[in-house]
């Protein structure tokens, strides 16, 4: 099986539908002749020429807005936000016309759109560059709201996410634009909604996705062995719409769970997650429902701060071993 | 009343009227006359309690709606904001659709999920009707720009009021539609006032076309009571837009009759009794009734019956949308993801 980065894996997602069907199009600041910021749309411009690989202003809401405009009328647009912390300025145009468009047009109009771009915390960026916002977008009605965590899974969700008739948000991690893994040859695409059993397990149900269930969760499991601890990392793929059921199904036969993510704790998709887990699977809860979130504060630069805020391996084995009333 | 509008309103019209047929210019008499009776029919049923929720309604600007859609083909695309009855009549949404649509019901445009501020319809290309002031100015770029990447000879007419003309959205959409040549024909509804909020009292400049210079789009100020000065001055820029692909900018001088909504008085607050009554006397129907009569076009035998029909065409819609069902309780769960054809 061919060995990628993430970034080529999304590259090649991007090449493939633009090969495919000529009302695909990428837009956003730096994409063409930059090759993108973080080289993701590499060599898309020699390919397919400014009409398809479009380099913007600095005008989120704008640029934003005119994607949604052009897939109203059958264009399916890629949208890159350099970072997702740059689509706050844009968030009317996603919640209030890319969700909100199908419905309030009552079925006349819909937006088949796909918004990426990292998110998340990488290194010393401070504030207002390290957000996790998934939860934010998977609150509204009309988003899909998608988060691989392996290149495999990048591709695969990348290439269903333009094929589908609805405005998705596609959430990567620059941390790991560079992380290589092994994708299947040839075509394939990985539906939307269905996660996957990355690691199976008997002792605990690990919730997680994108960057923190490579670099946090399975860090954590040696560790986790060796104290005898054999536990099941589920990841969603995607948030909304999410696959409960697999989540479920994992609880029904661990009887505990722990949710670990980046986001911060009040509302996050954690909190989303053990509702509705709590609700399933109460009779089979052995414990009650742990989360590891980002600290409740706004992220620092100084390194020492800005790795206690964040989620890590020492967090993960403390709530395992809360779940499983160890120490 | 405004010193800029006394003059453009006193102005000639010069050849007068540019050589239309007879049949499109009463097609333009009949259709601002439905939009006037249309809306008086609407502020009636809000005051009886049919309508609900927010209702702008378009007495005064009917010659804006007409003499801009006017100019163009049925393909043409037109978005506009929440005071939106007038586009969609003039675009060809039939009356029953959207009557029915404020009253809620499943036969309406958007099947009772929209109302009066989101009057949608794909077949005749009319992209709604939209609340987020300003959110809708990038969408007409995005469709220009489809339009440009098809290599297309439509346009999209973007209709606006001059309070939208100061937020972000406004701005970034020009500089893209400008810098990237997109067919988009941005045209401001100038009724002097945002809300209660009058003109020179949210814009740091009171000829708003002037925006355009920070982009170096081609602009226009117009007279808006006068449909045959709308419609030479955006079918001008219609043909230039297929040709060049460049967008323009309008500040298009009109006035509503009413106030912001149903909610909002007709005079009070922030204008005068006198100042409404000063501007009714260039109502855009009679402005045009006038010009009409002068060229020996319309009779007052075809005024009268013109009154007659259009009352007619006006309580049908309302029997139509009374006797019509609400959406059954499953549809508020339809329309909000749609199942992809992944073709």
């Amino acid at each position: 099986m061919p060995i990628v980065s993430f970034r080529e894996a999304l590259n090649q997602a991007m090449d493939e539908e633009m090969a495919r069907d000529d009302r695909v199009f990428l837009m956003g600041e730096e994409v063409a002749y930059y090759q993108g910021a973080y080289k993701v749309s590499q060599g898309l411009l020699q390919k397919y020429g400014e009409k398809r690989v479009i380099d913007t202003p600095i005008a989120e809401a704008g640029f934003a807005g005119i994607g949604i405009g052009a897939a109203m009328v059958g264009l399916r647009p890629i949208v890159e936000f350099m970072t997702w912390n740059f689509s706050l300025v844009a968030f009317d145009q996603l919640v209030n016309n890319a969700a909100k468009m199908y419905s309030m047009s009552g079925g006349n109009f819909y937006v088949p759109i796909v918004f990426r771009g990292p998110g998340g915390a990488a290194h010393n960026l401070a504030a207002t560059h390290s957000q996790a916002l998934e939860s934010l977008y998977a609150h509204i009605p009309g988003l899909k709201v998608v988060m691989p965590s392996t290149q495999k899974d990048a591709k695969g969700l990348l290439k269903s996410s333009i094929r589908d008739d609805n405005p998705v948000i596609f959430i990567e991690s620059e941390v790991m634009y560079g992380e290589k893994g092994e994708i299947p040859e040839g075509e394939y695409t990985i539906p939307l909604g269905v996660g996957e059993v990355k690691k199976e397990g008997s002792d605990v149900t690990i919730v997680s996705w994108s960057k923190v269930l490579q670099h946090v969760v399975m860090k954590s499991i040696p560790k986790l062995e060796e104290l005898g601890i054999h536990a099941e990392v589920v990841d969603p793929r995607t948030i909304r719409p999410m696959d409960y059921e697999l989540i479920e199904n994992s609880v029904k036969k661990t009887n505990r769970l722990v949710i670990v993510e980046e986001g911060w704790p009040f509302a996050g998709v954690g909190a989303q997650i053990a509702f509705e887990i709590g609700k399933r699977a109460f009779d089979y809860l052995d414990a009650p429902i742990e989360r590891v979130t980002q600290e409740d504060v706004p992220l620092p630069y100084n390194s020492k701060l800005e790795k206690a805020s964040l989620p890590n391996i020492d967090k993960v084995i403390r709530a395992v071993k809360r779940v499983l009333y160890i120490d | 009343m405004n010193e800029t509008d006394i003059a453009v309103a006193k102005q000639e019209s010069s050849p007068r009227l540019m050589g239309l047929p007879r049949e499109i210019l009463l097609k333009w008499y009949d259709e601002m006359l439905l939009m006037r009776r249309f809306e008086e029919k609407a502020a009636e049923l809000y005051r009886n309690g049919k309508i609900g929720g927010f209702c702008h309604l378009y007495n005064g600007q009917e010659a804006v709606s007409t003499g801009a859609i006017g100019a163009l083909n049925p393909d043409d695309y037109v978005i506009t904001a929440y005071r939106d009855h007038g586009q969609a009549i003039s675009k060809g949404v039939h009356p029953n659709a959207i009557m029915a649509e404020l009253l809620g019901k499943v036969t309406g445009t958007t099947k009772g999920k929209g109302g009066s501020m989101h009057i949608f319809d794909r077949a005749t290309n009319f992209l709604g009707g939209h609340a987020i002031v300003g959110g809708h100015i990038p969408l007409a770029a995005g469709v220009a720009f489809a339009i440009k990447y098809r290599g297309e000879k439509k346009v999209c007419l973007c209709f606006m009021g001059d309070g939208a003309t100061n937020i972000g959205t406004f701005h970034e959409a020009l500089n893209l539609a400008a810098l990237w040549k997109l067919p988009v024909i941005y045209i401001i509804e100038n009724n002097r006032y945002g809300m209660g909020t009058a003109v020179e009292r949210a814009s740091a400049v009171d000829d708003l076309s002037k925006k355009a210079l920070a982009y170096d789009m081609r602009r226009g100020v117009v007279d808006g009571n006068n449909v045959i000065e709308v419609y030479k001055a955006v079918k001008a820029s219609v043909d230039h837009a297929r040709q060049t692909y460049e967008p323009t900018l309008l500040d298009i001088r009109t006035y509503r009759y009413r106030g912001h909504s149903m909610s909002d008085p007709i005079h009070g607050h922030y204008r005068t009794k006198e100042e409404v009554e000063e501007y009714k006397k260039h109502d855009p129907i009679n402005v045009f009734e006038e010009i009409l009569k002068q060229e020996g076009m319309i009779s007052d035998t075809y005024i009268d019956e013109a009154e007659k029909r259009i009352k007619k065409i006006v309580e049908e819609s309302v029997e139509f949308a009374e006797k019509s069902p609400e959406p059954a309780l499953e549809e508020l769960y339809t329309d909000v993801y749609k199942e992809s054809v992944g073709e």
